[in-house]
C-alpha cells in the first residue's frame, strides 16, 4: 500500500500564542514542533505500511522553519515528506489548505491518505472531508480503529453514543482520532536517518492552486473575562470548603 | 435567507441543530435540511422550533450517505441561492460540510459561538482558549458555510406548527460515496450524560494513573454527576473519548464543575469555562485553572478527594 499522511508542523502549544495585529494571522516560530495529534496518523500509517509492505510520505502545508515538526514524524519512520512553504498561503483558509494538500497528493495516486481529525492550533475540523471530496474518494472519518483486508478498509468511526463500524474499498481517505493507537517513539537509528531523508518542497504555483481570500476579519476583541475567586491552600481541611460551596450552591 | 442542516440523531433531531433554529429564525431562517430517516415526531419537532420548510435528505439503506447529501445539497443551492447553510460543530456535519464546501468552491468557518445573518454573514469564534473573540466576515459570493459549536445557543420551542416538508433524493456519489456502514454500536455510558448534568466532575494528567480516576468516579457517584476528562487522559487511554472536554471535545455548562487534577491548558478551558461555578483542586499554585475557578485548593487530589467523598457519603 502507498500511503499518505497529512502532518502539521505548529508552534509549541506549551509557548504563548500570539496574533500579528494587522493581518490578524498567528505568528509563526523558527521553531516548530509536530501537531501532537499527526503522531497517530504517522503510527497508524506505519503498521499499515508495515503489514503491506508499503510506504509512508508526509505531506504537509505550512512554513518548513528548520523543520523541526518533519524530522520528529521521519524519525518515526516515514519514508520522505512533500512539504509546501509558500509565502502566500499565510493565513490560508481550511479548503486552500485542502486543495494544496490534495494537489501535492493527486500525481501520487496514494492508495491510503491519513489525516487526523484536526489540528491543535486551527481546530477547523474540515480539511480531510475537503481532501476526499477533492480526491473524490470515500472518507472514513473519526477512526478509533482500523483494519485493513485486501483493498478493503474497515473503521470503527466515533460516534456520539459509542461508534459504527464502516468501510469502503481504496483509494480512500482515514481521519484518525488521538489515541486510535499508542505512537512509538523515535529510535537513535530512525533520528539519525531522518536527517538524510527525502524532502521535497513545492509552492502553490507549482501545484496549480490560486489562493483566495474569502473572510476577512473584523474584530478581535478580549471576551468577558471570568474572575477567579478564593484560592487556599490544602491543611487538611480543603473538602470542607468545597462541601460548604456545593451546599451553597444547593447541589447537596 | 440562511438554512440549516440538521443530523438525525436516534430518531430526533440533533439538539445542536435546534438550538441553532433556536437562533437563526427571528432573522427568518426557517428552512431546514434534514439528513436521516425522518418520522413525522420528527418533522414535528423541527416545527415546533420554528422551522417552516424541510427538505428531508434520506441516506440509502446501508450508506453513510454523506458523500451524496452533499452532492444533493449543492443542487438545492444552485436552485435556491441560499445566503448561508449552517450546520453543527459534531462529526456527521463535519462530514457533509466539508464536501459541500469543496464542491461549491466556498469558504467555511469552524467553531462558531455566534452567527449574524442581518445583510452579509458574520460569525464570532474564541481563540486562545477563549480569552479572545474574532468576528470574521464573510466576502464573495455566497452561500456561506459556518459551523457553531454545540451549546452556542439555547434551545427553545417556539410552538411552531408541522412544517412543509420536500423529499430531495440522493444521487449516487460513486466511488466517493462508497463508504458503508455495517454495524452501530452504543458504548454504554452509567448516569447522566455529560451534555446534560447539572454536576460534572472532571479529572486530568493530576490523577495520576488510570486507577486515580477512580476517585473521580467516585465522587461523582454522591453528587449524582456526570464524569468528565481532559484531553491528555484520553490520549493516554485512561477514559474513551466521549468524555473529553475541551476544545476537541465536548462542550459543557454545568451548574457546577468540579476539576480535579487537571491544571487548564487553554484547549480543555474553552469546552468548561462557562459553567455557573467551578471548583478546581491542584497541587500546582499556579496552574490556570485557579484563574477561572470560583474555589480553588491547593492541594493534592489524592488527600483532598478521599476525605471529599468520605464526607459526602456520610451525609
Amino acid at each position: 500500500m502507498k500511503i499518505a499522511v497529512c502532518v502539521k508542523q505548529i508552534p509549541d502549544p506549551a509557548s504563548p500564542y500570539q496574533l500579528d495585529p494587522t493581518t490578524h494571522n498567528l505568528v509563526r516560530p523558527t521553531e516548530q514542533v509536530l501537531d501532537d495529534t499527526d503522531r497517530y496518523g504517522v503510527e497508524v500509517g506505519l503498521q499499515i505500511a508495515g503489514e503491506t509492505e508499503g510506504t509512508v510520505t508526509l505531506v504537509s502545508m505550512g512554513p518548513s522553519g528548520n523543520l523541526n515538526g518533519i524530522r520528529q514524524a521521519l524519525a518515526m519512520g516515514a519514508d520522505g515528506a512533500i512539504l509546501v512553504d509558500d509565502e502566500t498561503l499565510k493565513g490560508s483558509d481550511s479548503l486552500t489548505t485542502a486543495k494544496i494538500l490534495a494537489a501535492a497528493m493527486a500525481p501520487e495516486s496514494f492508495d491510503i491518505v491519513i489525516a487526523g481529525t484536526e489540528s491543535t492550533d486551527g481546530y477547523s475540523g474540515v480539511v480531510p472531508q475537503q481532501i476526499a471530496e477533492l480526491l473524490g474518494v470515500p472518507a472514513l472519518t473519526y477512526a478509533k480503529k482500523i483494519d485493513v483486508e485486501g483493498s478493503t478498509v474497515r473503521i470503527n468511526r466515533q460516534t456520539a453514543t459509542g461508534y459504527d463500524t464502516i468501510e469502503a474499498p481504496t483509494p480512500v481517505l482515514v481521519s484518525v482520532t488521538a489515541g486510535v493507537v499508542e505512537p512509538r517513539y523515535p529510535t537513535f537509528k530512525g533520528i539519525m536517518d531522518a536527517k538524510k531523508k527525502p524532502v521535497e518542497t513545492k509552492t502553490a504555483a507549482d501545484l496549480g492552486v490560486t489562493v483566495t481570500v474569502n473572510q476577512r476579519i473584523a474584530l478581535v476583541v478580549p471576551a468577558p473575562s471570568r474572575s477567579g475567586g478564593q484560592v487556599v491552600i490544602d491543611e487538611g481541611t480543603g473538602h470542607e470548603k468545597i462541601i460548604a460551596m456545593l451546599e451553597q450552591a444547593k447541589v447537596i | 435567507m440562511a438554512w440549516i442542516f440538521i443530523e438525525e440523531v436516534s430518531g430526533a433531531p440533533a439538539v445542536v441543530g435546534l438550538e441553532i433554529l433556536s437562533k437563526t429564525r427571528a432573522d427568518g431562517a426557517t428552512t431546514v435540511l434534514y439528513f436521516g430517516k425522518g418520522s413525522d415526531a420528527a418533522f414535528a419537532t423541527l416545527g415546533e422550533f420554528g422551522a417552516t420548510d424541510v427538505f428531508h435528505l434520506v441516506p440509502s439503506e446501508g450508506s453513510t450517505g454523506t458523500a451524496a447529501a452533499a452532492a444533493a445539497i449543492a443542487d438545492l443551492v444552485g436552485q435556491h441561492n441560499p445566503d448561508a447553510i449552517l450546520f453543527g460543530q459534531t462529526y456527521t456535519d463535519r462530514d457533509v460540510a466539508g464536501r459541500l464546501s469543496t464542491r461549491l468552491d466556498r469558504t467555511m468557518i469552524s467553531n462558531g459561538i455566534d452567527v449574524s445573518l442581518d445583510g452579509s454573514v458574520g460569525v464570532t469564534t474564541e481563540i486562545f482558549g477563549g480569552s479572545q473573540l474574532v468576528t470574521t466576515m464573510f466576502e464573495g459570493p455566497g452561500p456561506h458555510l459556518v459551523l457553531i459549536r454545540p451549546k452556542s445557543f439555547p434551545a427553545e420551542p417556539s410552538g411552531g406548527g408541522a412544517p412543509t416538508v420536500t423529499a430531495v433524493p440522493l444521487p449516487d456519489a460513486g466511488h466517493a460515496g462508497s463508504a458503508r456502514v455495517t454495524g452501530s454500536f452504543v458504548e454504554e455510558t452509567e448516569g447522566p450524560k455529560l451534555e446534560e448534568a447539572a454536576v460534572i466532575v472532571a479529572g486530568g494528567r493530576g490523577l495520576g494513573s488510570v486507577e486515580g480516576f477512580e476517585l473521580v468516579e467516585k465522587l461523582a457517584a454522591p453528587l449524582k454527576a456526570a464524569t468528565g476528562a481532559t484531553r491528555a487522559i484520553v490520549d493516554a487511554g485512561w477514559v474513551p473519548y466521549s468524555k473529553q472536554v475541551g476544545q476537541t471535545g465536548k462542550t459543557v455548562k454545568p451548574d457546577v464543575y468540579i476539576a480535579c487534577g487537571l491544571s487548564g491548558a487553554m484547549q480543555h478551558l474553552v469546552g468548561m469555562k462557562d459553567s455557573k461555578l467551578i471548583i478546581a483542586i491542584n497541587k500546582d499554585e499556579e496552574a490556570p485553572i485557579f484563574a477561572v475557578a470560583d474555589l480553588g485548593i491547593v492541594g493534592d487530589v489524592h488527600q483532598v478527594l478521599p476525605k471529599l467523598i468520605e464526607a459526602l457519603e456520610n451525609r
